[in-house]
């Protein structure tokens, strides 16, 4: 095999493209990664600035800056931006930079397909961005497509789905990609029980996202043929149901909400260890919550839609199901709390954040344990309580963990430190502004107040106009955490291998910045124990 | 592992995947303008697919250059056939989103439509006169439907299909023995039978298809019938037509002297692909032709 890998690479081009070429065909899992962390970015912004649109139109009641169509295409648009542009490509980035350094593994299993995963999302969003130029506007009928509503769409219409489709595609080869890494990569010694937290929720994201996107990749094409091949999915005259689609988009949907969340939970894992200077509480435990709640989460779809007219045995069922994730959920909360039980803590940015990020994702795993029994959500269901909740889970949760984790990892990648007041500042702005943001929405719709509306009465009318002071201080602070990476990756003081003082796990074990390389040689991990301490 | 020391094969830089990505996106962008009738429509649709067929060729051309010369140890294969494995998987839920619409109309919402469990009311103000029956010819709605006079009997041409797709899934197995004994003539006649059976399938469902719109008005405008009828069958077919044309790649490759005894992964993956189309035909089988 060697005299033929000899004879291979004779007739090769140079190792390195430069330039754009690099990243355009790189097979490196850091560019990669570099690459997709970059594009959410990017789609943070792109998404936050129609966040900012909503709260300036709500900031009043009255119609003063867009029009009901155009704020319509806002929510719709935020939704699918962050959810598919910003979050999800964020966790394959650090899947991509993580996962075959934490494993020692030389790079990950499948690279031409790894560039193909981050290629197509570029792409993609170009397809749904597209449609914001075009005659009848972006989608406008909310991210989660309800027929009749969504088949009123214009031109966008196929722009849409066939965009949903591509960045299916790039979601459902990620996720093979991880999982044949971690099966096939590992080195010597690292046993499945040893991983690393962010690893093993990873892994179980990638299994849901394999179960579940090619669902949603389905209930879009119906949606499609019903549109324009004749048909009747979705229409009760042919003999079929609108509320079919609701049941399968959930059947995606719910899934999909652990899959922005599972990642940020091994985060959480990683660093409040590291900061509270003690072994992660409960490492097997921590594994079989995560796999629990993956397994309910394809059984508890219809708490989505409590108020259509289900039977009431369905009622009954999935209300149970869903308020049983309350459980593994709390066993993570709680050993997330031992953990810091009588540590030597110090609160540098990643552990402030990810201490809010449990505190905060508590406060959203509350209220949707409120909106999982059937006759109170009949109360809440499309109110501002359900925004408050699910901007609980995916800001002050996944996208708070995001940022913990660009803040411990950044110094890996980049090779100095961060600025520590900077992120500090960007911290205390943040997480005051948050929930001044967010905690009005549940007083909010607790009064009442519908969601997806550009107007409304005008008792909503304080609450509206803190939640929108709240969301542009917010959205501003954002800006410092650019600042924060971009001084970072030009500069600063130079970063240790091992980084943090409590840090363990073999990424921590190669320079920083990590060269583009590494574990050619595969690592002995043999003496690491589970949960790496 | 062949080599303890064995360094895992990393490839160098691709240009496949992003010239990939543009196709399918040009696919997309052409197909998009299609449907909503921009006269340049169909061109770019064509010339996307035209450049998806030459980056396949590229991109595999790559993929089977480094096998041949030897790249790929056990190690390797591994990941590849964990990979095939789960985009299997992925398929299947992919069908399984259609399996669960016809489940879903045929048990609950037809039934719900003529009145039954607490949905009287609903029967009463919408269509009074509705009477659920599987397979549902006649409509909640008597007008903009084509209605169809008859749908396709399980035990004609459907069941010669399953024997067809039965028996290629033998002779597929069966080149896979002659593979491991490396008996090429064995390999390459089995290969050869199950691409002929593969597409005589393909062959009698467009057959299918084209009676059951001009014979019986079973149209993708039937209702729920034949919304779920055409895509299950459709999508199905579909995949019989990618798996034949991928047994013809491994045929030609077989041909050519490829794969040895103990190392054919790509010759694995089209066999494990179409077998999983045959169990997708035999649930289509049971489920919306015969019962
Ligand atoms: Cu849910």
């Amino acid at each position: 095999m060697s005299q033929a890998a000899t004879h291979h690479d004779t007739h090769h081009e140079a190792h390195h493209a430069t330039g754009i070429t690099r990243w355009l065909t790189t097979t490196n899992h850091k560019d990669i990664g570099t690459m997709y962390l970059v594009f959410s970015l990017i789609m943070f912004f792109i998404g936050g600035s129609m966040a900012m649109i909503i709260r300036l139109e709500l900031f009043q009641p009255g119609l003063q800056f867009v029009n009901p169509q155009f704020f319509n295409s806002m929510t719709t648009m935020h939704a699918l931006v962050m959810i598919f542009g910003a979050v999800m490509p964020a966790w394959t980035g650090f899947a991509n930079w993580l996962v075959p350094l934490m494993i020692g593994a030389p790079d990950m299993a499948l690279p031409r397909l790894n560039n193909w995963s981050f290629w197509i999302l570029p792409f993609a969003f170009t397809l749904l961005l597209g449609t914001l130029f075009m005659p009848g506007g972006a989608p406008a009928g909310g991210w989660t497509m309800y027929p009749p509503l969504v088949l009123q769409t214009g031109e966008a219409f196929p722009f849409l789905i066939f965009a949903v489709h591509f960045m299916g595609a790039s979601s459902i080869a990620g996720a093979i990609n991880i999982i044949a890494t971690v099966f096939n990569m590992r080195a010597p010694g690292m046993t499945l029980m040893k991983l690393p937290l962010f690893v093993w929720t990873w892994i179980i994201t990638a299994f849901l996202l394999i179960a579940s996107i090619p669902v949603l990749a389905g209930a879009v094409t119906m949606l499609l043929t019903d549109k324009f091949f004749g048909t009747s999915f979705f229409n009760a005259a042919g003999g079929g149901d609108p509320v079919m689609f609701q049941h399968i988009f959930w059947f995606f949907g719910h899934p999909e909400v652990y899959i922005l969340i599972l990642p940020a939970f091994g985060i959480a894992s990683a660093i409040i260890p590291t900061f509270a200077r003690k072994p992660l509480f409960g490492y097997s435990s921590m594994v079989y919550a995560a796999a629990s709640i993956a397994f309910l989460s394809f059984i508890v779809w219809a708490h989505h839609m409590f108020t259509v007219g289900m039977p009431l045995a369905g009622e009954l069922f999935f209300m149970y199901a869903t308020v049983l994730i309350a459980v593994p959920t709390g066993v993570k909360v709680f050993n997330w709390v031992a953990t810091m039980w009588q540590g030597s803590m110090t609160f540098e940015t990643p552990m402030l954040f990810a201490i809010a990020f449990v505190v905060l994702f508590t406060i959203g795993g509350f209220s949707g344990l409120m909106l999982g029994v059937t006759p109170v959500d009949f109360q809440y269901h499309d109110t501002y309580f359900v925004v408050a909740h699910f901007h609980y889970v995916l800001v002050t949760g996944a996208v708070y963990a995001l940022i913990a984790g660009t803040y411990f990892w950044l110094p890996k990648w980049t090779g100095h430190m961060y600025d520590e007041k900077l992120g500090k500042l960007h911290f205390w702005l943040s997480t005051i502004s948050v929930n001044v943001l967010f905690f009005p929405q549940h007083f909010l719709g607790l009064a009442g107040m519908p969601r997806r509306i550009p107007d409304y009465a005008v008792q909503f009318a304080d609450w509206n106009m803190v939640s929108s002071i709240g969301g542009f201080v917010f959205g501003a602070s954002q800006l410092l955490f650019v600042w924060g990476i971009v001084k970072c990756a030009r500069g600063g003081e130079k970063a240790t291998a091992q980084v943090w003082e409590g840090a363990h796990g073999l990424e921590w074990t190669v320079p920083s910045p990590a060269p583009y390389h590494t574990f050619s040689e595969p690592p002995d991990a043999s003496t690491i124990e589970g949960g790496m301490r | 592992m062949a080599n303890a020391h064995a360094h895992y094969y990393v490839p160098e830089s691709s240009r496949w995947p992003i010239l990939a990505t543009i196709s399918i996106f040009v696919m997309f962008y052409g197909g998009a303008l299609l449907l909503n009738h921009h006269a340049s429509g169909p061109m770019t649709l064509g010339a996307g697919f035209l450049g998806l067929v030459i980056v396949l060729f590229g991109w595999f051309g790559d993929v089977i250059r480094e096998s041949e010369g030897g790249r790929y140890g056990n190690w390797e294969d591994v990941s590849f056939r964990m990979g095939m494995m789960w985009f299997i998987f992925s398929e299947v839920m992919f069908f399984a989103a259609f399996f669960g619409a016809l489940f879903y109309s045929r048990v609950l919402s037809v039934e719900w439509l003529s009145g039954a469990g607490a949905k009287a009311a609903t029967h009463q103000f919408l269509w009074p006169q509705f009477l659920a029956d599987w397979p549902l010819l006649k409509l909640p709605q008597d007008y903009g439907f084509q209605i169809a006079k008859d749908v396709v009997p399980a035990w004609g041409v459907p069941a010669v299909n399953t024997a067809i797709l039965l028996t290629s899934g033998a002779t597929v197995t069966w080149a896979h023995w002659g593979l491991k004994a490396n008996k090429r003539g064995h390999l390459i006649l089995g290969l050869a039978l199950t691409v002929a059976l593969g597409a005589f399938f393909v062959y009698l469902q467009a057959e299918e298809y084209h009676h059951a719109y001009t014979d019986l008005g079973l149209t993708l405008n039937s209702g729920i019938y034949g919304a779920t009828f055409f895509l299950l069958t459709g999508f199905h077919g579909f995949h019989v037509t990618m798996g034949t044309i991928m047994l013809a790649v491994i045929l030609f490759r077989s041909m050519k002297g490829h794969f040895k005894p103990e190392h054919h992964f790509a010759f694995e993956a089209v066999a494990w692909y179409w077998h999983f189309v045959d169990v997708v035909w035999i649930g289509l089988f049971i489920f919306v032709y015969w019962i």
